[in-house]
C-alpha cells in the first residue's frame, strides 16, 4: 500500500487548489520501458533489476495489455516458470489512470489500490506515462514549496507600515507673540515625535535645543509666526517663520550674549542672548534670513548620521 | 543619587514629587534658561529662581528629572500642573542658587 498522506477533500485550500490544479501528465514519467507479450519473465527480472523499477508495462503496439510486478516475478521464480514469455503470467486486471485527471484522483487511486504505480493513458487509449506515488510526493513538495514562499512574500507585503516610522511628513505649529502659557508645545511635541521613531537620545535633544529655542524666539521677538517641522528617515528640518519685525544685524544676533529682550523677558530666563548661537551650534545645517516683513531661520539636523559626531555632545 | 534623595535635604521642600526613584548624578545651576538647555548635561537637575511653567518645559525638553526652585520662590499653579504633565519633580528652598548648589553638591559628594 503506497498511501499519500494528503486528504483529498479537507486539505487547506492552498493544497487542493494544487492537486486539482495539477494534471497526471503533469506528474508522471514519461521515460518508461515497455516489454512485449512475447518477452520472458527472466528478461523482465533483468530489465527491473537493472533500471532499479518494481513493475513493467506489456504492450502491443501503443496499448498496455498487462503489467508484470515484482510479486509476478517472485511467483515465478518460485513456482519455475521463470523462462516463460509474460502473456500468462502477466496481471491483466489494470487499473489505469488519464492523463488529464487531476493529481488527486492519482493520490485516491493509490489510497485505495494496492498497486505500486498505474500506467497513464491519453484519449486515445495509447500508454504514454507511468505515475508512482514517489513521482507525486516530490512533485507537490516542490510545488508546496513554492507556495509557502509566495504565502511568506504575501505576509511581508502586507505587514502594517509602523505608525511611529518617519517618513516625510511636515508638521506645523502656530506660534504666538508673548504666548508663554503654550511655548515650549511644538518642540515637546517633535521631541516625542523622534521618541517614538527611536531616534538616538543625543540627537533627540539637539532637535530639542533648536525647536524650543526657534519657537521662543517667535514668542519673545516676533509678530508671530510658525514652526515648521519636516521628517524624513534622513534628518529632520526644521523652518521658524515670522512675520517681523526682523533682525536689524544678524551678525549681532548671532553673536553669544548679545540680546534685545526688555527686563521682563530676561526676568523670566529668556533673553540670554544664547538662543540663534545654541541653534547654529546643535544644527548640522544652518540658515537664516530676516527683513522687516519677517525671519525665516532653517536649520536640520541629520537623524541617522553614520557614527555619532563630536557634534552630538554638545 | 535618586530625586527621593533631594527630598530629604533638610531646606528643600517637596512641591510634587514625580518618580522618586529616578536617579541623577549632576546638577546644573542657571537662570538662563537658553544656558541651561545648551549646556545642562541629561539627567541631570535643575537648581534656578525660574519659577514658572516655561522651566518645567525646558527641563523636560533637556531631560532632567527634577527642578530646585531658590530664594522662596512661589511655584505657580500652572507650573506645578505642568511638571505633573510632564512627570518632572518640583522641589522649593528658601535659600539662594549657590547654598542649594552647596546642599546638593554635598550629597552627591562633589
Amino acid at each position: 500500500m503506497q498511501e499519500i498522506p494528503i486528504n483529498t477533500y479537507s486539505s487547506p485550500t492552498v493544497i487542493l487548489d494544487l492537486i486539482y490544479r495539477l494534471k497526471v501528465k503533469d506528474v508522471m514519467s514519461t521515460y518508461i520501458d515497455t516489454v512485449t507479450k512475447e518477452t520472458s519473465l527472466r528478461e523482465i527480472q533483468k530489465i527491473m533489476r537493472e533500471k532499479k523499477i518494481t513493475g513493467v508495462p506489456v504492450t502491443q503496439g501503443k496499448r498496455i495489455i498487462g503489467i508484470v510486478s515484482m510479486d509476478d516475478i517472485i511467483q515465478a521464480l518460485d513456482k519455475g516458470y521463470i523462462e516463460d514469455p509474460c502473456l500468462d503470467h502477466m496481471s491483466r486486471n489494470l487499473i489505469i489512470l488519464e492523463d488529464n485527471m487531476p493529481i488527486s484522483f492519482a493520490i485516491s487511486y493509490f489510497d485505495r489500490f494496492s498497486f505500486h504505480r498505474f500506467p497513464v493513458l491519453n484519449k486515445e487509449k495509447e500508454l504514454i506515462g507511468m505515475i508512482t506515488s514517489r513521482d507525486i510526493t516530490s512533485r507537490l513538495l516542490v510545488e508546496i514549496n513554492r507556495e509557502v514562499e509566495n504565502l511568506e512574500k504575501q505576509q511581508n507585503n502586507n505587514r502594517p507600515t509602523d505608525p511611529d516610522a518617519i517618513d516625510g511628513e511636515l508638521h506645523s505649529y502656530t506660534i504666538i507673540r508673548l504666548d508663554f502659557e503654550n511655548a515650549g508645545y511644538a518642540s515637546t511635541q517633535i521631541k516625542k515625535k523622534l521618541k517614538k521613531a527611536g531616534v538616538a537620545t543625543p540627537i533627540i535633544r539637539r532637535a530639542a535645543i533648536a525647536s524650543y529655542e526657534l519657537e521662543m524666539n517667535i514668542v519673545v521677538h516676533s509678530n508671530g509666526g510658525e514652526l515648521l517641522a519636516n521628517y524624513t528617515p534622513e534628518k529632520l528640518t526644521i523652518m521658524a517663520i515670522d512675520r517681523g519685525p526682523g533682525i536689524k544685524d544678524l551678525n549681532k544676533a548671532l553673536t553669544p550674549g548679545f540680546s534685545t529682550a526688555n527686563d521682563w523677558i530676561r526676568s523670566l530666563g529668556f533673553g540670554a542672548g544664547m538662543g540663534l548661537p545654541n541653534v547654529k551650534n546643535v544644527s548640522d545645517d544652518f540658515a537664516i534670513e530676516s527683513g522687516q516683513k519677517g525671519t525665516k531661520v532653517t536649520c536640520s539636523i541629520n537623524l541617522a548620521p553614520k557614527e555619532i559626531t563630536e557634534n552630538d555632545s554638545k | 543619587m535618586t530625586v527621593n534623595d533631594l527630598a530629604k535635604i533638610e531646606g528643600i521642600e517637596t512641591i510634587f514629587l514625580a518618580d522618586g526613584n529616578q536617579e541623577f548624578s549632576t546638577a546644573y545651576t542657571g537662570d538662563l534658561l537658553s544656558d541651561v538647555m545648551g549646556n545642562a548635561e541629561e539627567e541631570s537637575i535643575l537648581i534656578t529662581v525660574q519659577a514658572h511653567k516655561n522651566t518645567i518645559a525646558v527641563a523636560s525638553l533637556s531631560s532632567m528629572p527634577a527642578i530646585i526652585t531658590c530664594n522662596g520662590r512661589d511655584c505657580p499653579l500652572d507650573m506645578i500642573e505642568a511638571a505633573k504633565k510632564e512627570n518632572i519633580s518640583l522641589f522649593t528652598s528658601a535659600f539662594s542658587q549657590f547654598k542649594v548648589s552647596c546642599l546638593v553638591a554635598k550629597v552627591l559628594g562633589c
